[in-house]
């Protein structure tokens, strides 16, 4: 109800044929975070990034958008009001040069999308602000590279630019920095940063070092329920939270050197 | 996170590069107009038509196929759509004047293709081509069953007419000047398309459609239009076709037709302007050389074989290839 949240989700669900991948989720954003989801495999963090930008369609619950009631929109309706995602996989045009990637976004604030009979040459005019997009993410230098020539960090900052040419109020980042190297993934740490002043950032990280230097605010899912919400250190500090991630099963193996808050820290 | 590079001099050299572009892209469409203009003195100008119209056929399948990613297989129902009510329009009502009588076919086939473009276009890859595949199946029973079209005889001796009322198509010349104006028409358009901000759009969606969603963009909106422009082409291409042979068959509602323009696209080079030209110039010449000769029992196995090799070994078709050899080793 309150201005204060962004996004509000009310008792999300989300039923595969007998599957329930979430449930009952309550999330508030609120105004102006960094909000981390975080959670083991199969946890249902990115069905609830694809639920929030209605790429699949909820089963059950409401999803509030500054107050207003979103769940029936369509995806592309709820990306010009200022929702604007990112993807898992590093979401791309790969056969653009890096501007024309940019100037995708751009364009569809412009309303001649539909115009098959101008002049591609139009579009120009959205160069300007393309090259300063592309300068803060530090790739002026590959404005007019195909974007498949680009390295995996650079295709990632480029995604994020492009998000960032929505001018979205809330950024859906999933996973920005899968499967990254330590240096890239501190330039997207400070990209993000950067990127969420006067922004509101939901974010599905697996690096929980970049979740204790970004976020202010931390819900842990475990399978598609919400297990705990907080600040870094509540969360970390919560014994549930060590379970779902180690597993007392040994079903936790997985990538428990960066999951685990303790030796993702001594890691640095 | 400054660079020590300039960005107003990146983005001059990019705008530079656009027009160097242009300049190609205007200096090949100049060398392609003048060997056309002057084709009909040195071969038989009835076979020139016949790969202009196959060449616009083509142009527009790909239109969908390789700008949009859209492959359809049920596109032999709108250049039959249009070939039909061309001729029987021109056949029956005298004193119709050749030009309304295209355009007509064109509409036809243009609405058509709004009818399959609303049915399938929530469809995703093999569904789609199936599901245009068997509107485009029932498009050709409605033509086997029905009168006008002469069923398994076809429609024969369509007058070519009057163009405007005043020039006369029977001349070989004339039909042809006129074919090689439409067809220019057409082939700018379809440029004017793929370099639009519509055509930007397209891109985008054939590359990575999940984002082009998360950027904001209906995409099916865009796949309908695509769609439909395409079906106009083809239409189009069906109606001149008719005039030029003055006759209108199953062959061009037939499956095989769907399947000859993939081929001709992919020879060509899909997702490439000049491809789907030079692929069809070249099926069109490879069935007519060996139908004269002693292989005329062979042409499908042949024109099959082209196909096994293209989507083997040159994926890129011929002028897909041409453009990747030339990238290579002259910068």
């Amino acid at each position: 109800m309150s201005e204060q949240y962004v996004l509000e989700t009310r008792n999300l669900v989300k039923e595969f044929k007998g599957f329930v991948a979430v449930d009952d989720v309550n999330l508030k954003i609120r105004k102006g975070d960094i909000h981390a989801l975080i959670g083991p495999n199969g946890a249902g963090k990115t069905t609830v990034f694809n639920l929030l930008t209605k790429f699949l369609i909820p089963t059950r619950g409401q999803i509030l958008y500054k107050g207003e009631d979103i769940t029936s929109l369509k995806s592309a309706a709820i990306a010009r009001k200022g929702v604007v995602r990112s993807f898992q996989i590093s979401a791309v045009f790969p056969h653009m040069t890096a501007l024309e990637n940019i100037r995708v976004a751009l364009q569809t604030f412009e309303g001649n999308s539909f115009s098959f009979w101008q002049s591609g040459a139009r579009l120009n005019k959205l160069n300007e602000r393309a090259m300063e997009l592309l300068d803060a993410v530090g790739l002026t230098s590959f404005a007019n590279t195909t974007t498949v020539e680009l390295a995996y960090g650079r295709k990632r900052a480029l995604e994020l630019a492009t998000t960032l040419a929505m001018e979205p109020e809330i950024l859906l980042l999933d996973e920005p920095t899968q499967g990254m190297g330590s240096e890239d993934v501190d330039r997207v740490v400070e990209l993000v940063r950067s990127a969420a002043k006067g922004r509101t950032v939901l974010m599905v990280e697996h690096n929980l070092s970049v979740v204790s230097k970004l976020c202010d605010r931390i819900t842990v899912l475990a399978q598609g329920a919400v297990l705990t919400e907080g600040d870094y250190e509540t969360v970390s500090a919560d014994p549930r939270v060590r379970e779902v991630y180690m597993g007392t099963d040994g079903s936790g193996e997985r990538g428990a050197a960066d999951t685990n808050p303790a030796s993702a820290e001594a890691a640095q | 996170m400054t660079q020590p590079v300039n960005q107003a001099e990146i983005h001059q050299a990019i705008l530079e590069q656009q027009k160097a572009d242009d300049r190609k892209r205007l200096m090949a469409n100049g060398v392609l107009l003048l060997l056309l203009l002057v084709a009909p003195f040195l071969m038989y100008p009835v076979f020139l038509m016949k790969i202009l119209c196959f060449a616009l056929f083509a142009v527009a399948f790909n239109l969908l196929f390789g700008f949009t990613g859209l492959l359809s297989f049920g596109h032999a129902a709108f250049l039959a759509a249009g070939g039909y009510t061309t001729g029987y329009l021109l056949s029956n009502m005298p004193g119709l004047t050749t030009e309304v009588g295209i355009l007509a076919g064109t509409l036809v086939a243009t609405l058509l293709g709004l009818a399959f473009a609303l049915i399938s276009i929530r469809r995703q890859g093999i569904y789609f081509a199936m599901v245009t595949l068997a509107l485009a199946q029932l498009v050709f029973f409605f033509f086997v069953q029905s009168e006008f079209t002469g069923g398994e005889d076809g429609m024969h001796g369509i007058p070519r007419g009057e163009l405007f009322g005043l020039i006369s198509l029977d001349n070989n010349l004339n039909m042809y000047y006129f074919v090689l104006t439409v067809f220019i028409a057409c082939y700018f358009l379809v440029q004017r398309v793929v370099g639009s901000p519509f055509g930007q759009v397209l891109k985008a969606i054939k590359q990575n459609e999940p984002r082009a969603v998360s950027l904001g963009y209906k995409v099916d909106r865009y796949k309908v239009l695509a769609f439909v422009i395409s079906a106009a082409l083809a239409g189009l291409a069906g109606s001149m076709k008719s005039v030029v042979f003055q006759l209108a068959s199953l062959n061009d509602a037939h499956w095989h037709m769907s399947g000859e323009v993939i081929l001709m696209t992919l020879v060509g080079g899909m997702g490439t302007l000049l491809g789907p030209v030079v692929g069809a110039t070249f099926v069109v010449n490879v069935e007519y050389q060996l139908s004269q000769g002693p292989l005329r029992d062979w042409v499908d196995p042949i024109l099959g074989g082209v196909f096994v090799l293209t989507v083997l070994a040159f994926r890129s078709g011929i002028v897909g290839e041409i453009q990747k050899f030339m990238k290579k080793n002259l910068g």
